[in-house]
């Protein structure tokens, strides 16, 4: 049914089979330089997509074109049939955006903003008001809901910004890093906004750069750099990509070592002379317990036992081909496991 | 434990037709609609800055005061010879004007805040005409102006302005204010989309402060160095003054009225369309 646009006064049904925000070889230069090189996006109805990218990867530029907020130079996207060039208003209608920076009127209260919006989408006097009631209440500004909006806090900014993005319910929103600034408390009440979207049916574009945001969150994530997507698949896909869990064993004496590499006698199987180390690929808890009885068959002592997951560090690291922050990573980092095991690959 | 910041609905408000993507409706009862909102939206920015409403009705108000208490006695004598009247019924349709134009400089801080804060993306993403936004505070500036301008003349009355004006004078003096409001707060639209903070903008200020200075605001012109004289004849403001001046106390207008009105609306046909384009062009990068 969402999938159906009814436009009033006009005959047309615009049915939309294809995905509800559809963008393909999007371009954007700014003077010279090239900011998107041809981004392609697809996020079904319902869905979300996390769109994962360092500083300056064309984030922001992707969703405000998106969101029919900048002109671009080349391809072509859709917002729920709609074409993001040409039927401007008719987008404007089915989207709802939060951008990276507050778009509230400073001057006004919380309560004003939103019903002052909420009337810009028609929903008349009465029904902005209780919109605008519920999602004060929703959103915990009743407290400040007759205050200056100059008065709030970060966090508190950023939440009626998401309100006042959800005024007309949207089918469609954008969220340009929803959760930047805010505490682990605000963001974790964030995410629960955010989830509640997505199962009511929403369809959501988010960027982050928290990996692990886009982990938590989305059903799909896509990995943007120098205006390319350079990586697009569910999050699990991803890591996939740069490895399966890994098993890590620490030993006191190279003896020790030895012997275990003999009873594993696995392919998979990574061995650090030096650090007096080795690692081998586990697919679950099963393996990981066939791995220690077969230990357990030799006289070895295991000094140290780690379970190291891959996380979307790795694969943002991987894809992007940036320096670890946390250097050579000598000692065993669950990341530097896991990039190890992709090196190998 | 989210619970706490987050709270579920428990009746739903949310507008039933949304998610359809259709709204109840749009045309000219609509477009009605949404400048109401904006210009709601003005006039509240003009009342919760008491510092603008000071700027604009107590700096001209004690302009008027220092202009009859102080300077008065003294200017009388030297104007007598060009402009036989009590001070106080020459300079203060001169006031009156300074009002109008000090108000209307606000806008372009206004502007300049919208253009440059984020406000301005959160309208653009509304299917609504943003020229809206643009309006919503020209009416406010109008509103904001005409009400300073019936403060000064009521303290003007206090401090012995006697106007001879009729009921259709009245009228027509008014008129020519709005006008010359209306000119000045478009230009002031213009100076706020091309500057690029609001601390830019305020600079407008200081050229509408100067303008009247060297106008038949507090001085005839006559009574200027040559240069000066050349320039205050010839400058929008001394016909408008002149004009209003004419039409409350009853001083000559001559031609004064044609050349305010060819003034007004020839700055307005000249600033409108550039303001409007370069709305468009700073809201589509
Ligand atoms: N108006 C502009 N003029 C010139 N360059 C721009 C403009 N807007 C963005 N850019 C450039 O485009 C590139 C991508 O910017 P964008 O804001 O999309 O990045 P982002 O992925 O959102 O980054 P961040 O995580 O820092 O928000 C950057 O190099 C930026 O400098
Ligand atoms: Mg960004």
């Amino acid at each position: 049914m969402e999938n159906t646009v009814i436009r009033e006064g006009m005959a047309t049904v615009k049915p939309t089979r294809q995905a509800a925000i559809h963008a393909s070889g999007l371009r954007k230069s700014f003077k010279d330089s090239a900011v998107l090189d041809g981004v392609d996006l697809d996020v079904d109805t319902g869905t979300m997509l996390a769109l994962l990218g360092p500083n300056g990867a064309g984030k922001t530029t992707t969703v405000r074109i998106l969101s029919t907020l900048l002109p671009f130079d080349g391809g072509e996207a859709t917002i729920s049939g709609y074409d993001v060039a040409c039927e401007p208003d008719e987008v404007r209608r089915v989207m709802g955006i939060t951008g990276q920076y507050a778009t509230v009127d400073e001057v006004l209260t919380g309560r004003e903003n939103l019903v002052m919006i909420g009337r810009l989408y028609h929903l008349g006097k009465a029904a902005a008001r209780a919109r605008a009631d519920t999602l004060l209440h929703q959103f915990d500004l009743v407290d400040a809901a007759d205050r200056a909006v100059r008065t709030y806090s970060g966090g508190m900014r950023r939440r009626l910004d998401l309100a006042a993005s959800l005024i007309a319910d949207p089918p469609v929103i954008f969220l340009d890093e929803p959760t930047t600034g805010l505490d682990p408390r605000s963001r974790q009440a964030m995410w629960d906004v955010i989830r509640g979207l997505v199962a009511s049916g929403t369809t959501i574009l988010l960027t982050t750069q928290y990996l692990e945001e886009a982990d938590q969150l989305a059903d799909r994530v896509a990995v943007i750099d120098h205006g390319r997507i350079i990586a697009d698949g569910t999050a699990a896909e991803l890591k996939q990509r740069v490895g399966t869990e890994r098993l890590e064993l620490s030993f006191e004496h190279t003896a020790d070592l030895a012997a275990a590499r003999t009873a594993l006698g696995v392919e998979d199987l990574h061995v650090d002379e030096e650090a007096l180390r080795l690692s081998t690929a586990v697919g679950g808890p099963d393996e990981v317990r066939d791995v220690l009885n077969a230990l357990g068959q030799v006289p070895v002592r295991a000094t140290d036992l780690q379970l190291s997951r891959p996380t979307l560090d790795d694969v943002f690291f991987d894809l992007t081909g940036q320096a670890r922050p946390d250097g050579d990573g000598t000692r065993t980092t669950a990341r530097a496991v896991a990039t190890e095991g992709a090196d190998a690959a | 434990m989210n619970a706490t910041l987050i709270h579920h609905d428990t009746h739903d408000t949310r507008p039933e037709n949304a998610r359809a993507g259709s709204r109840p409706g749009t045309g000219a009862r609509w477009l009605a609609s949404d400048a109401l909102v904006l210009i709601t939206r003005g006039l509240r920015h003009t009342l919760r800055s008491p510092d603008s409403m000071i700027t604009s009705v107590a700096l001209p108000i004690m302009l008027m005061l220092m202009f009859v208490y102080v300077f008065g006695g003294a200017i009388e004598g030297g104007i007598e010879h060009v402009a036989p009247v009590a001070y106080v019924d020459y300079v203060v349709p001169g006031v009156i004007l300074l009002t109008a134009g000090f108000g209307a400089a606000i806008t372009a801080i206004n502007v300049t805040n919208d253009m440059s804060t984020g406000v301005i993306d959160r309208f653009r993403s509304l299917p609504i005409g943003n020229w809206i936004v643009v309006l919503g505070h020209v009416v406010a500036s109008l509103a904001r102006n005409l009400f300073a301008t019936a403060l000064v003349v009521g303290v003007a009355l206090l401090i012995g302005f006697r106007p001879t004006a009729s009921v259709l004078e009245w009228a027509a003096a008014i008129g020519a204010i709005t006008l010359f409001v209306l000119m000045m707060t478009w230009v002031s639209v213009l100076f706020g989309l091309i500057a690029k903070t609001p601390d830019g903008a305020s600079g407008f200020t200081f050229f509408v402060l100067f303008l009247p200075y060297v106008s038949s605001a507090f001085v005839p012109p006559e009574t200027m160095p040559s240069v000066l004289h050349g320039f205050a004849e010839h400058q929008p403001v001394t016909p408008i003054i002149e004009t209003v001046r004419g039409l409350l106390t009853g001083t000559p207008i001559g031609n004064s009225a044609w050349l305010a009105i060819a003034w007004c609306v020839g700055i307005l046909v000249l600033v409108m369309p550039i303001s409007g384009r370069l709305f468009r062009r700073r809201t589509t990068s």
